[in-house]
């Protein structure tokens, strides 16, 4: 056997490791200070917890972020899982190619690209059929749910890949049409990979900054907008309670989501 | 026997039901995704290349029409101008804004590379059950919000933060360090994250790897590092090819890190097209310079496509 | 030899539909041809099976024996060609409409249904009512003797149990031909051959035409009515098990199926009921008892099995049919012991002997020097 992990090895990911987690811990500490000066310690508080909860501007900005988020993601998943399936499953068709340098692409495209060009788009058909009628949640919705697909179609599609694909066969030959081989046999297959795209989708659309500045209108301002113009001033001490609080929800979701795929494949085998 | 009769029908009947099982909702199928995207992602990019061929205005779209219609001659004009491009090329400003955007993001994920390495082998080389924790670990960064985690950073590398505080009691420096609001912040911010990125395509690659083949080298007579430098890396360059350019690329238009990490001086081009648009609401130029980048990223994004296929 | 005039003479009577001159063909594929690209994976098959038959197609990896399943059950559209089941062209049928079911290598059994669930999987898509369906699972599941393991995850049973569910799967639907593709592969030898007996019963009891695949010969010779020998996308001979192993067609098939011995020689002399053949490697003429319809002269090869070989110290009293050299290497396997002698010639000839007595003292060993010599029935002449 090779004594691979040596020390040194074990020493440079560590740092690697505290490089990743050092900040995070740095601000939830900080969340719980008592002194407005937020590098100074005041001793134990939960007093900016109680501030958040009073900010009238961030509470509504979460709410809209949420409502966005939950609907942009919801398409998304649908979306995207046909178009994993098509790139996956599908013999090859004229425009193959084309769908899945479009499905890529959004992975990797400068997000300040993908802003302008879908607020140049909007204002482009709002002067041409009048739709949208100006910017806001739907305009939010359609450029997360263009942005997280690419992510759900990714996703899903390695699923597919990896999925064995007699199995399928198998439900041909026993009798099953295309619809129902697809609802009875690979819906429920690829039901985890949806999951947590639709998981990844939500927190993605959840904490997108520069596109929805591009595309919000007046008064549609996105909890990461918020976030954005109160920090560009400097470090404020109600954004660490709300940091803490929202990398601690992620926290329980990933952590909840990996127990559950790491169950289903031990069930479902590779 | 009945073999004659019954042929011609059965054809004909599977016939119609395949066009309507696979035909149809094939069709269906396809043209979902496929019209959302076209709709959403690609005619935007036409959408942008045209405007950028038009004039700045004052006006509501603030940029002029591209065909100019005459009422009265019934003759309409093609206004077509290059003015934007000829502008980003003549001045300094615009060039030395891509050229340190390209430089940034290159010296970024090259340190992601030199600390996602050594992670990604580790992990690779773990038993199941630390590897599933390990890799949760990785994984968990990328969950949790990306604008937070920049802003983390904000708050130790203040005049008064928690670095210059911890240098400052150890004596390593008498005076607080100017961390924030340089290009060092910024090279910090872009390898912290996007390290998960570079990570995770290197775990899948090294996790392929057959580790006999490295005890084959060291069979073979090559020392560890040998073996390191002659199996190892070149079976995972796909991985080093796929994580590099999900760090290049998004790296070299990134707005939000050089908008909090960097200071005024420090100049990235998707800052530059923010600035653009926001302040000056000069769409079309704005428009002019996301071509650019553009056309500059496509290299890197067909390299990365191509290199995926290769890992596949 | 007296053997079969002792049996039952009830068995000839029901002589087999495929020795009949005059019966229809259950499984008709006429000249199918299936092309990957620039690949041709099956290249003109033609092959009739008949009603009640368990037909094996053997081959290597790459044969094209699996594409040839797969175009069976509708998964792959044949190039060209037709396949006619029954009596209906299925050349273009999706499988979905097909009466033909298939056992995967995989077993693909559904992992997040139960087996009940996926026993029923296929009655549930012919809209059966669920009384009927709930009925013809507990049946089958209790044929296979899984009925108290219905309520069981696929991942929570055996390599064998799986292996039975996706047979009863396969077979709830009744299916006019039922396709197996290496159904014992994953099993371990001792299950293997259990099971090969306990799908010659069912194929039997119910009565479903069976066409197997597999890569294993001698799961072939056990299980088949016929088998198939493909090769390169041909079929290269068509024969029950015996006359495969005894009267191979072609140097392919002789070689596939089994150990033999192969002499190049050329035709002396080929009358109606004898014929001669010289060998260089031999030094000698091979003398056989039949006619071998060649020309003089013509170059053929003589096949012959390491069991029909006699290894003798003395040297035999026949003119013809023998050969001597030195023992290079001996193999005990118990039951058998196997030889290689090198001939004068420099060719090494495999010996086969059974070890009737337990210590005969004067056993063969390295270096002894032999005689070996066969009777005129036991060569076998191939031209190709």
């Amino acid at each position: 056997m090779i004594k691979g992990n040596s020390w040194a090895l074990k020493l440079s990911a560590g740092f690697g490791f505290v490089f990743l987690y050092a900040p995070i811990i740095a601000l939830i500490l900080y969340s719980f200070n008592e002194s407005k000066l937020v590098t100074v310690w005041g001793g134990w508080s939960l007093k900016w917890y109680g501030e958040l909860f009073r900010n009238e501007q961030i509470m509504n900005a979460a709410w809209i972020s949420l409502k966005i988020a939950l609907i942009s993601a919801t398409l998304a998943a649908v979306l995207g899982t046909l178009a994993g399936f098509v790139l996956s499953r599908m013999r090859k068709f004229r425009g193959k190619t084309i769908l899945s340098g479009w499905v890529t692409a959004p992975l990797v495209m400068p997000e300040v690209i993908t802003g302008l060009s879908l607020l140049l788009l909007f204002v482009a058909m709002e002067s041409m059929f009048g739709w949208p009628a100006g910017r806001g949640t739907t305009t939010i919705v359609i450029a997360h749910t263009t942005f997280c697909l690419a992510y759900v179609a990714v996703v899903v599609q390695s699923r597919l890949a990896s999925l064995d694909e007699t199995l399928e066969e198998a439900a041909m030959d026993l009798g099953a049409k295309p619809v129902s081989l697809f609802f009875l046999i690979t819906l429920p297959l690829i039901s985890p990979a949806i999951l947590s795209g639709w998981l990844l989708s939500f927190t993605l659309s959840l904490d997108d900054l520069v596109i929805a500045s591009f595309v919000s209108g007046p008064g549609n301002s996105t909890l990461p907008m918020v976030i954005f113009s109160k920090v560009r001033l400097g470090v404020t001490p109600e954004i660490n309670a709300l940091a803490t609080l929202m990398i601690l929800a992620v926290s329980v979701a990933v952590v909840a989501a990996i127990v559950i795929m790491r169950r289903q494949n031990r069930f479902q085998g590779p | 026997m009945m073999a004659t009769s019954a042929p011609s029908d059965s054809t004909r009947l599977s016939l119609m039901q395949r066009f309507r099982a696979l035909g149809l909702g094939r069709w269906l199928v396809i043209m979902m995704p496929m019209l959302w995207l076209a709709a959403f992602f690609f005619i935007p990019f036409l959408v942008v290349f045209k405007i950028s061929l038009a004039e700045a205005m004052i006006s509501v779209p603030p940029y002029s029409p591209l065909i100019e219609w005459d009422p009265n001659n019934a003759y309409a004009t093609l206004k077509v101008t290059f003015g934007n491009y000829l502008f980003l090329f003549e001045s300094r400003f615009y060039l030395d804004a891509y050229l340190s955007s390209l430089r940034i993001a290159g010296i970024s994920t090259f340190f992601a590379l030199l600390i996602g390495f050594p992670i990604a082998y580790l992990i690779a080389r773990s038993g199941p059950t630390a590897r599933t924790v390990l890799l949760s670990l990785v994984i968990l960064p990328f969950w949790t919000s990306f604008l937070l985690r920049v802003y983390a950073w904000m708050a130790l590398l203040k005049k008064n933060g928690l670095v210059n505080d911890v240098m400052m009691s150890i004596g390593l420096i008498d005076q607080p360090l100017q961390i924030l609001q340089t290009d060092f912040a910024v090279y910090l911010g872009i390898v912290y994250t996007y390290l998960p990125f570079m990570i995770l395509p290197l775990y899948t690659t090294l996790e392929k790897m057959d580790l006999s083949l490295i005890e084959a080298a060291q069979d073979l007579g090559a020392k560890p590092w040998r073996a390191f430098c002659l199996v190892t890396l070149p079976l995972a360059k796909p991985g080093i090819i796929a994580g590099c350019m999900l760090v290049f690329i998004p790296a070299v238009g990134e707005y939000v890190i050089p908008a909090l990490l960097g200071g005024s001086d420090t100049l990235m081009i998707g800052r530059v097209l923010w600035d653009e648009f926001f302040l000056n609401r000069d769409w079309p130029l704005a428009s002019a310079v996301a071509i650019v980048m553009l056309i500059v990223l496509v290299g890197p994004i067909m390299f990365m496509r191509n290199g995926n296929k290769e890992a596949l | 030899m007296s053997v079969s005039s002792v049996m039952p003479q009830t068995t000839s009577q029901a002589k087999p539909s495929w020795r009949q001159t005059d019966a229809e063909p259950f499984v008709r594929i006429e000249q199918i041809t299936k092309q990957f690209g620039d690949f041709t994976a099956v290249n003109n098959v033609s092959l009739d099976i008949y009603q009640n038959e368990l037909f094996c197609l053997l081959g290597g990896s790459g044969s094209g024996k699996s594409t040839l399943l797969r175009m069976l059950a509708g998964f792959e559209a044949p190039t060209s060609g037709r396949i006619i089941i029954d009596g209906v062209d299925m050349s273009h049928t999706p499988p979905w409409e097909r009466p033909v079911n298939m056992m995967f290598q995989s077993y693909a059994l559904f992992p997040h249904l139960s087996v009940e669930a996926n026993v029923a999987f296929g009655l549930k898509r012919e809209g059966l009512p669920n009384a009927e369906v709930k009925k013809r699972v507990a049946d089958i599941l209790d044929m296979v003797q899984l009925g108290h393991l219905a309520r069981r995850k696929p991942h929570m049973l055996s390599g064998g149990q799986r292996q039975r569910v996706a047979l009863a799967r396969s077979l709830v639907k009744q299916p006019k031909l039922l396709l197996l593709d290496e159904p014992l592969g994953a099993l371990d030898k001792k299950l293997r051959e259990e099971t090969q007996f306990e799908l010659m019963r069912l194929q039997e009891e119910l009565g479903i035409t069976f066409i197997v695949v597999t890569h294993d010969q001698e799961e072939a010779m056990t299980l088949a009515t016929r088998i198939g020998v493909m090769n390169h996308g041909v079929i290269v001979q068509t024969a029950e098990p015996h006359d495969m192993y005894e009267y191979p067609s072609n140097r392919f098939v002789a070689e596939f199926i089994g150990n033999v011995n192969m002499f190049e020689g050329t035709v002396v002399t080929d009358e109606r009921d004898s014929a001669t053949v010289h060998c260089n490697d031999l030094q000698g003429l091979v003398y056989l008892d039949h006619g071998i319809s060649c020309a003089s002269n013509q170059s053929v090869s003589v096949a012959i099995r390491p069991e029909k070989l006699r290894i003798t110290r003395d040297a035999p009293n026949t003119p013809h049919n023998r050969c001597e050299g030195v023992i290079t290497e001996v193999a005990y396997m118990g039951s058998q012991s196997i030889y290689k002698v090198r001939l004068a010639s420099g060719c090494e000839v495999r010996v086969t002997q059974p070890n009737a007595q337990r210590d005969s003292g004067d056993r063969l060993t390295w270096d002894d020097h032999v005689h070996l010599s066969w009777d005129p029935d036991s060569s076998v002449v191939l031209t190709s």
